[in-house]
């Protein structure tokens, strides 16, 4: 026994044993996937996935396809971010693609411009009562009050209530989607004024992406609210016990969540310049598989922003690798179903072998 | 005096009709150890929970300190300096050293509300402090609760108690769940404390344990303290005797 490993009454600790971050797997299963869309290229396509081969395009990458990578998960990406802040606590949050919905009928409503091509746009929802053309501010406060009264209201049930989170985030999911048909009597909602369309132009919706990814990244890391998540989701008897406001910090945790859900609704109404109550169906699912895949744990007390990001790109590079290699996108979703499952398969294989080292 | 540290009076807990607790009269002084014995539902764990006011008593009077008091919570018992180590240990399997130590307390840079950002660099240093007090070594406090033996984790959960110089440390049955080299080691941070002159309060069924470490031992039978004893006066059947029933002290003659 080593001076510097053992403690007293025979305890072993051996600091070489630091844990990897579950980050580094699933980075490294992106570059994988990524390799294998680029040798299936040369194969199959007699083209690159990555790099670029055109002449008339300069530069070593392909920059359109990586634009699109990450583009096409972004606004999902906005809502997994929430979602892995949830499901850090040991909670599940099945409302936000209704909240999507919703919010994005609702805060495009505000949204609308008085003249379309110098006719009145007189199919506006509030055109009667004189509300088009409003300051950009309208829109954006109402949008995200929708996702604070759906997220404060999960919040609500879960932390006072003894709902288990699937059942309380399942109502409100029915709810929100409900309530996205009802607002319009299921009439799609279009013709945004020219400020609220720049919300989700071009890359914008990457360019959100990142700013909340690394906030909730930096507040998951650095601050009491992080520390407090991952101790309520890690032992919840344990957080309460040392003075933890469990019920309130599950509040905060989910109207984040339902923030977060409305800011995808916002940009994703915006970038497609039209709201209808079918938006965001199955997002929900699609933010838990990114989260997931990037290693948040169902059972809570681990994951990471970091991991979610990630996540998300190996969503978005499976999906670009498809349309890459012209293949149907049903084949897509079973790939997509097969990582998810394959990614808890590991997660646990990974958390098994640890146990067992320890015990040695 | 004023060297009490804890003191309490006709100390009583009823559940509904059950009488868990009955008119406890105790105390503790500055770096005294005391043993708390008894069989199961005796009332030592209930006795425990009323001074930490992780529930509240029904009657009775305590003093912590010197000043009399009524906690609201654990935690407000806890600020005012009475550290316990609960039988469930109460940690964050996920956290590492310094952040289960510092759970519910932690330290900040800059107040922010919730979102109040983390000092870590101090946390981890006073960590180290609080572990070199209780001599347990950790070299690498960075990583997971999870990953530690059960032996471990109660370290950790019994270095809580020495980095915030608690006042009083109350122990339930610290060493039921541990092997024998495990045991040895709290055994060692317990010998630690009493060099500190810090006073602990020890609920434990291991006579000999308690026989070798503790000061004095009140016996608790059917939720009434039946005995007093200062170890010297006293030797293992004997304090057997007064929790199986068999004696009952003089001075608490009324509660048999």
């Amino acid at each position: 026994m080593a001076e510097t490993t053992h403690g007293i009454g025979g305890l072993t600790f051996d600091p070489r044993k630091r844990e990897m971050p579950a980050e580094i797997g699933v980075a490294l299963a992106l570059v994988l996937i990524v390799a294998v869309f680029e040798a299936l290229g040369w194969l199959l396509m007699n083209d690159s996935f990555l790099f670029n081969t055109r002449d008339n395009v300069d530069g070593l990458f392909n920059v359109a396809r990586l634009k699109i990578i990450i583009l096409q998960v972004s606004i999902i990406g906005i809502i997994a971010i929430g979602v892995t802040q949830v499901i850090i606590t040991g909670g599940i949050d099945l409302s936000s693609g209704s909240v999507v919905g919703a919010t994005a009928m609702i805060a495009m409503s505000f949204a609308q411009a008085g003249e379309i091509y110098g006719n009145p746009n007189d199919r506006a929802v509030f055109f009667e009562q004189g509300l088009v053309d409003l300051p950009i501010i309208v829109p954006l406060i109402v949008g995200l009050a929708c996702g604070v009264v759906a997220g404060g209201i999960n919040g609500l049930l879960v932390g006072y209530t003894r709902i288990p989170p699937f059942i309380a985030t399942l109502g409100m999911m029915v709810t929100a989607r409900g309530v996205a048909k009802w607002w319009t009597k299921g009439q799609p909602v279009s013709f945004p004024t020219d400020s609220y369309a720049a919300i989700g132009a071009g890359m914008m919706p990457v360019v959100i992406f990142g700013l909340i990814a690394i906030l909730f990244g930096l507040a998951l890391k650095f601050t009491v609210y992080g520390k407090h998540t991952y101790a309520i989701g890690s032992s919840e008897d344990a957080a309460r016990m040392s003075g933890i406001k469990v019920a309130r910090h599950k509040v905060l945790v989910y109207t984040i969540a339902g923030l977060l859900a409305a800011v995808a609704a916002i940009v994703l109404s915006s970038k497609n310049l039209t709201a209808q109550a079918g938006m965001g169906i199955m997002y929900e699912l699609d933010a838990i598989a990114m989260a997931v895949i990037g290693g948040v744990s169902l059972t809570g007390g681990r994951g990471s922003i970091t991991g979610t990001v990630l996540g998300a790109m190996i969503f978005g590079v499976i999906i670009s690798g498809f349309t890459f290699l012209k293949l149907d996108a049903y084949y897509q979703e079973m790939v997509k179903g097969a990582i998810i499952v394959g990614a808890v398969v590991l997660d646990q294989w990974r958390q098994r072998r640890k146990a067992s080292k320890v015990e040695k | 005096m004023t060297d009490i540290v804890l003191k309490t009076e006709g100390l009583t807990k009823h559940y509904g009709g059950v009488h868990a607790l009955d008119d406890a009269d105790f105390e503790i002084r500055q770096g005294e150890h005391v043993a708390i014995m008894g069989d199961n539902g005796a009332g030592k764990s209930t006795f425990v929970r009323q001074i930490t006011a992780v529930e509240q008593r029904t009657q009775g009077k305590i003093w912590f300190d010197g000043d009399y008091v009524e906690f609201d919570g654990p935690l407000e018992a806890r600020e005012a300096g009475i550290e316990t180590v609960f039988q469930t240990l109460a940690l964050a399997d996920d956290l590492n050293v310094p952040d289960n130590l510092f759970l519910g307390r932690e330290l900040v840079k800059l107040k922010l509300g919730p979102f109040s950002i983390l000092d870590y660099k101090a946390m981890r240093e006073s960590t180290l402090s609080g572990l070199e007090k209780t001599g347990v070594k950790i070299p690498n406090i960075g990583n997971a609760i999870r990953n530690m033996s059960g032996g471990q984790r109660q370290c950790v959960a019994i270095a809580r108690t020495a980095t915030f110089h608690s006042k009083l440390t109350i122990m339930d049955e610290p060493t039921a769940a541990l092997g024998v080299q495990e045991t040895a080691q709290v055994e060692n941070i317990i010998r630690t404390l009493k060099e500190q002159n810090e006073s602990l309060i020890l609920i434990s069924h291991n006579m000999r344990q308690v026989m070798d470490l503790m000061d004095r031992i009140v016996v608790f039978r059917r939720g009434r303290i039946v005995a007093n004893l200062r170890k010297e006066d006293t030797h293992g059947e004997d304090v057997v005797a007064y929790i199986t029933g068999a004696k009952t002290q003089d001075d608490y003659a009324g509660a048999a």
